[in-house]
């Protein structure tokens, strides 16, 4: 133990011997002489293992945003966001800990992947899992009856992580929910509209947006015969409808699940449907559905929708989808999926969806169980996939060899010759309090091949040369950066002319 | 894709047991419904807090910052013994098998995590995100367990002084942008107090505590950190009495001058190191215009344990009740130094990345333009909505809803009340409570004569114009706006 606490001083000593002499530059055989030494001693040691120094990651399941993500992400932000204002929202915020008891019983089996703060000796804490929990919470503590309302924040699940497939512990939600007793089915169209909008401006592809309603699915479970107990687990087969065959399902439903064939078959009448308003109009008429009251509440909120959702020009988009099952029990009427399509690989094939990116429906027994009267308050909201839309748009953006700008840097300050850091502090500093967006390079000396460089790789459009004779004359040469062009401006219009080249209003208010 | 929570059929039986339940003991006020020193941002909070960030960020961008992220939480080892005596204060996650995780404390050691992990050697980026200590919370202050930071930091070897001055400039563009009145930076270096320090005879072992006794001057008399620091930390009388000479002092660069000139501290080379950076930064910070802002004090110590060269604090000063009465300082609203070895302390080869930034702290800013804005009765716009969509007959949500899919079509902020039949004063109720400018009126009469009526809310003009036109006619009114 000793020897090794010795030899670890030698290591260290002989280290910074070997860093004094690089320092003063010392001759080139010297230093490599003391770096075998080093290199000597440090064999002696041997493998560090009691002093491995901690793996540099961050925790399983997350994930850094570089400033490259960040600009793809500003940029899928701002769409949203400027449609959810566009619809009126409000946003607001929770803190990224509820109490342990908020969340406690409202995920059901999921409840194992809620990341649990320590007990410190305060109250018990866990991280969200959601946004709609906080809100309900909200809205109880607060005694609101209604509020239009978005939340974009991180969420925290402890699950498996595919982070390839935008799979991650900690992700991004945007959310947009409208709460209160209101007449039907308006504020459900106006989620399913913002979904199109957003999923349109995004720019992402074709996509549809399945429909479907919790009353249709029980009242159709319920006429094929199926019983209560199995209805999450068929549900949940169902659900796979979009990714392997009916074959496939219904044996999964049959051979697994114990479900009786006939029962199967009957439900594989049904769910094999997908259609527009002709689809709602053909399942009230029939037989047994017509005969399950919750099935015909469900189909004739969904004919209103429909209505609806043409008059907001969209029911093009919109799919009544039998088979869409998924997170049925969190919703009590509508609920709608929106996938991606996939470009058809030849003429007259059928799109395929290759996952969702967003989703929601309607929920009204939530907040109803936070309030101590039970009060409820309808509510009906969507939740936007960001994660995935993340990749994507920067997969596209590269496609398109877009270049992506990590800075909004308009102009560099750059000087032609030495001796001018005094001349370029002055100056950027005049663009800075003029609003403009300016660097320079914190070299008292830099050569301008070098500030043109830095120009180049971050696409700094501008370039402001001071140079001595300029100085005398009174301009500052400006030069751009993509076309090499130059002209000398005169000192007091150079705010002016940068302002006006770059689109900026001549004030900054 | 992980959405909405999912709910297997027993939860919904167990979520319907519930309701028969007792009510939820805390919402009767019982116990909190909410956790300690955290508070929801309702949205009058939020349109205060998004203005603010707005031109906090708006002044990294001017400045060429990239923007970055991390996560909320990090591995406990990453986070362990980079606070010094602040690390009592971090939320650590429980135990459930997997890494030890705490959340973070901050936006700088995660940054110099990101550095090292990354083998970045220069970057110039901002962070706006919350971190969590778990402080003793003094909501009057606006101090809470959870609360938002604005870092900018400027990684990477460069030319002395230049990236120090340029935060400087950064804390200055962005505290008078936000109007909130006078403000002061004063401006330190660790060399300095440590080498005052040394020269005073404090033993080196004491260093950080009596550090952080000295950085209590700005809430605390000289008499209390005096008595704090012989009586508590063990300091003899005569080394603090030599202390106090020098921490009482602060003014410009000609203090700066005349401490090159003190007998005592010029022997000491750590200090004269610090004291030629620090009057490199005053002609800097001249040409950038800022030094009247700028005071040079020795009783600047800061909290945290990294930093190894000049540092800074902003404070705000309150008008002065009477002529002549010196500023107060009403606490410190932005902050920052160098910190050359934390990324070092992350790299596996121990290769230094100098840093140097600054942090702003808006939570303190948040509650200030909050309390202004609740003495003059401002009340702000929680929507942006534009134009509101009305009808004063009944049955006509139809044409409603075609008339706002136009308007949101074009781009326009619209809503609509989701009642079949409203009736025509409530919807204007609802433009002037929330303060949309603008109502277009669709009725009977004026369907028949293929117009559409638009209104202004604030002075109740009506002008009809015809169909086609009416959305080119609102973005018209809008744009002059």
């Amino acid at each position: 133990m000793a020897e090794r606490a010795a030899l670890e001083e030698l290591v260290k000593l002989q280290g910074e011997r070997v860093r004094g002499l690089k320092q003063q530059k010392a001759s080139a055989e010297l230093i490599e002489e003391e770096v075998a030494k080093l290199l000597k001693l440090k064999a002696q040691l041997g493998p560090d293992e009691s002093k491995q120094k901690f793996v540099l990651k961050t925790p399983k399941g997350t994930r850094d945003y570089s400033p490259r993500q960040m600009a793809v992400r500003e940029k899928v932000f701002d769409i949203i966001i400027r449609c959810f204002k566009r619809h009126g929202a409000e946003v607001i915020d929770t803190p990224v800990f509820e109490l342990k008891e908020t969340l406690m019983g409202k995920y059901g089996e999921d409840s194992k992947l809620i990341y649990d703060l320590k007990d410190q000796g305060g109250e018990l804490l866990s991280l969200r899992y959601d946004l709609t929990v906080p809100f309900a919470r909200y809205l109880a503590m607060n005694k609101l009856t209604n509020i239009k309302r978005y939340h974009i924040a991180k969420v925290y699940r402890r699950d498996n992580p595919a982070m390839t497939r935008g799979r991650y512990r900690e992700f991004y939600q945007c959310d947009f929910d409208i709460a209160g007793n209101f007449d039907p089915m308006i504020p459900d169209a106006e989620c399913l509209k913002i979904m199109c909008e957003i999923l349109s401006s995004l720019q992402i592809g074709d996509f549809l947006v399945k429909v479907n309603d919790r009353r249709i699915l029980d009242g159709m479970f319920a006429i094929c015969g199926v019983s209560d107990s199995k209805f999450r687990t068929i549900c949940s087969s169902v659900d796979k409808l979009d990714k392997v065959s009916w074959e496939e399902v219904k044996n999964e439903m049959v051979g697994e699940k114990g479900l009786a064939p006939e029962v199967a078959d009957r439900i594989g009448d049904y769910v094999q449907q997908h259609g527009g308003v002709s689809l709602v109009e053909q399942l009230l008429q029939d037989p047994k559905l017509s005969q399950n009251k919750q099935a015909l509440e469900g189909l004739g909120d969904l004919k209103l929708l429909f209505e609806y959702l043409t008059l907001f020009g969209i029911d093009d988009k919109i799919s009544f989808d039998l088979s869409l099952a998924r997170g049925l029990d969190y919703y009590t009427g509508v609920i709608y999926e929106a996938v991606l399509l996939q470009t058809p690989a030849q003429a007259g094939e059928e799109p395929l969806g290759v996952g969702s990116v967003a989703a929601g429906g309607r929920y009204d027994g939530l907040v109803g169980m936070f309030d101590p009267k039970g009060r409820k308050v309808p509510c009906v909201g969507l939740s936007i996939g960001v994660e995935r839309i993340f990749s994507i748009v920067e997969q596209r953006l590269e496609a398109l060899e877009e270049k992506i700008r990590t800075t909004e840097t308009q102009v560099l300050v750059a000087s032609a010759q030495k001796k001018l850091l005094e001349e370029r502090l002055k100056l950027v500093s005049e663009l800075w309090d003029a609003g403009i967006k300016a660097e320079l390079l914190y070299k008292k000396n830099p050569k301008l091949l070098n500030q043109l460089q830095y120009c180049e790789e971050a696409g700094i459009p501008l370039v402001a040369i001071i140079g001595e004779q300029e100085l005398k004359d009174g301009v500052i040469k400006l030069r751009s950066v993509t076309s090499r062009e130059e002209v000398d401006v005169r000192r007091e219009d150079l705010v002016e002319e940068i302002k006006r080249r770059t689109g900026q209003p001549l004030c900054i208010c | 894709m992980p959405l909405l929570g999912l709910l297997p059929r027993r939860a919904w039986a167990s979520l319907l047991s519930q309701l028969l339940r007792p009510p939820c003991a805390s919402c009767t006020g019982a116990v909190r419904c909410q956790s300690q020193g955290t508070r929801d941002l309702s949205p009058q909070h939020m349109v205060v807090r998004e203005k603010i960030l707005d031109l906090v960020i708006s002044c990294f961008k001017r400045h060429g910052a990239k923007g970055m992220d991390t996560p909320a939480f990090e591995l406990k080892e990453t986070l362990t013994e980079k606070y010094g005596e602040d690390s009592g204060l971090m939320y650590d996650l429980k135990d459930q098998g997997g890494e030890l995780l705490s959340l973070r404390y901050d936006l700088t050691v995660p940054f110099a995590r990101y550095l090292a992990m990354n083998k970045v050697k220069k970057m110039k980026r901002y962070h706006v995100g919350k971190v969590w200590r778990r402080e003793s919370p003094t909501i009057v202050q606006g101090r809470y367990r959870e609360f938002c930071q604005c870092d900018f930091d400027i990684a990477g070897q460069f030319d002395p002084m230049i990236p120090d001055a340029e935060c400087l400039k950064i804390m200055c563009e962005i505290l008078s942008g936000l109007q909130l009145g006078d403000f002061l930076i004063k401006v330190n270096d660790r060399r300095i107090v440590d080498g005052m320090f040394a020269v005073c005879g404090v033993p080196e072992s004491k260093f950080r505590a009596i550090c952080s006794s000295i950085d209590k001057l700005d809430k605390m008399a000289w008499k209390d950190v005096r008595h704090e620091m012989v009586v508590k930390k063990g300091l003899a009388p005569e080394v603090a009495d030599r202390i106090g000479d020098y921490v009482q002092c602060h003014g410009g660069v000609s203090l700066v001058e005349q401490m090159f000139q003190d007998p005592r501290l010029s022997q000491n080379k750590q200090a004269l190191e610090g004291l030629g950076d620090l009057k490199l930064l005053f002609e800097y910070l001249t040409l950038f215009g800022i030094a009247d802002k700028i005071s040079f004090d020795l009783s600047l110590a800061r909290g945290l344990d990294y930093y190894t060269g000049v540092i800074y604090e902003a404070v705000l000063l309150q008008t002065p009740t009477q002529a002549g009465e010196e500023p107060l300082n009403v606490g410190s609203v932005a902050a920052g130094g160098r910190y050359d070895g934390l990324v070092g302390m992350f790299d596996p080869k121990g290769h230094k990345v100098p840093c140097v930034g600054l942090s702003i702290g808006v939570e303190r800013i948040f509650y200030i333009v909050e309390q202004r804005m609740k003495t003059k009765g401002e009340k702000v716009r929680t929507t942006e909505t534009q134009v509101f969509v009305a009808t004063p007959q009944k049955n006509f949500l139809q044409e409603r809803l075609k008339l706002i899919a136009e308007l949101w079509d074009s781009g326009i902020k619209a809503e609509m009340l989701y009642k079949n039949n409203p009736k025509l004063l409530t919807q204007l109720h609802y433009c002037e409570s929330t303060g949309i400018p603008l109502v277009v009126i669709i009725g009977e009469q004026e369907l028949k004569e293929g117009v559409i009526k638009i209104r202004s809310v604030a002075s109740r003009e009506e002008v009809a114009i015809k169909r086609e036109n009416f959305v080119a006619e609102i973005q018209k009114r809008l744009s002059e706006s």
